[in-house]
């Protein structure tokens, strides 16, 4: 357990919280990235600019932690390319088509009390689980 | 949507906040992620712990959320109503957890990492982007209301 960082890690995911709290009581918005994403697909282009806004968000965090703090988090990937495309598709098709991922389902949606999202987000981390475990110890590299 | 100004401003705050804690957590390092989902390796509990944290800080947004009448801004609350557990949901969770054990990126993560990760960032994205948009050929996944997730 040497790299457990439950301080930073409890903080971290406070802010985490603490936005989807934010989003549902200013914007009326579930704060699941999959939705926010993949809903800019059915919307009328009206419905795009909050969700760019926000993904313009996501995306500036990093960046205004690094500026303020000097702390650049490592992003270290050990997926090859073909797997990395592979895990794309299916992140991208498999939240879509069960709603939601670790923020709709995990945070929002267990937050929420929704019996729908616990079941999902108990599915996605057993197979995870799973996933990892083929890919680490038995599948080499 | 209410002010369409005031949704965009609070939008990229919300967003903000919501990538410094990916930041602070380094759930933005699928490495981290990885760690925790590896039981039989070197465990890191780390991500359980923001799950905590994020969960302490959303369950009281959406339980005030369920006595308001109307958002802050205007509009109104887009909560989903679907209540059964169908195969869609089961399907869409396993396969988005094979995605998720494969790399160790999940949506939000994946987009903040945009900044900072490299050219297999934008790889990743793209692909999710796309396999997004592939969810629309799937007949069942076309009736999905959007904004029931």
């Amino acid at each position: 357990m040497e790299n457990f960082s439950p301080v930073s890690g409890l903080f971290g995911g406070l802010l985490i919280g603490l936005a989807a709290s934010l989003l549902i009581l200013l914007n009326g918005r579930i704060a699941g990235i999959s939705g926010i994403v993949g809903g800019a697909f059915v919307v009328s282009m009206s419905d795009w600019f909050w969700r760019l806004a926000f993904v313009a968000g996501l995306i500036l965090g990093p960046v205004l932690v690094t500026a303020t703090t000097g702390f650049a988090p490592n992003i270290d990937i050990s997926s090859g390319t073909p797997t990395l495309i592979g895990a794309g598709l299916l992140v991208g098709f498999g939240t879509r088509l069960g709603s939601g991922c670790t923020s709709g389902h995990g945070v929002c949606g267990i937050a929420r009390g929704s019996p729908r999202s616990m079941v999902a987000t108990a599915v996605f981390f057993a197979v995870a689980v799973c996933t990892v475990f083929v890919m680490r110890h038995l599948v080499d590299g | 949507m209410g002010n369409v100004m005031a949704s965009i401003v609070s939008s990229l705050l919300i967003g903000t906040l919501f990538g410094v804690g990916l930041t602070i957590s380094q759930m933005i390092n699928p490495m981290k992620v990885l760690g925790f989902l590896d039981f039989s390796g070197n465990w890191d509990p780390t991500l359980g712990m923001v799950l905590v944290g994020a969960l302490v800080g959303a369950v009281p947004g959406f339980s005030l959320a369920r006595k308001w009448s109307a958002p802050l801004l205007g509009g109104s609350f887009q909560i989903p109503t679907r209540k059964q557990l169908d195969s869609r949901l089961l399907f869409g969770a396993a396969i988005f957890g094979v995605g998720w054990g494969l790399s160790g990126f999940c949506p939000g993560p994946a987009l903040a990492a945009l900044s900072s990760g490299g050219y297999q960032v934008f790889l990743f994205v793209g692909a999710m982007i796309i396999g997004m948009a592939l969810a629309r050929l799937y007949p069942v996944a076309r009736k999905l209301n959007p904004q029931s997730d």
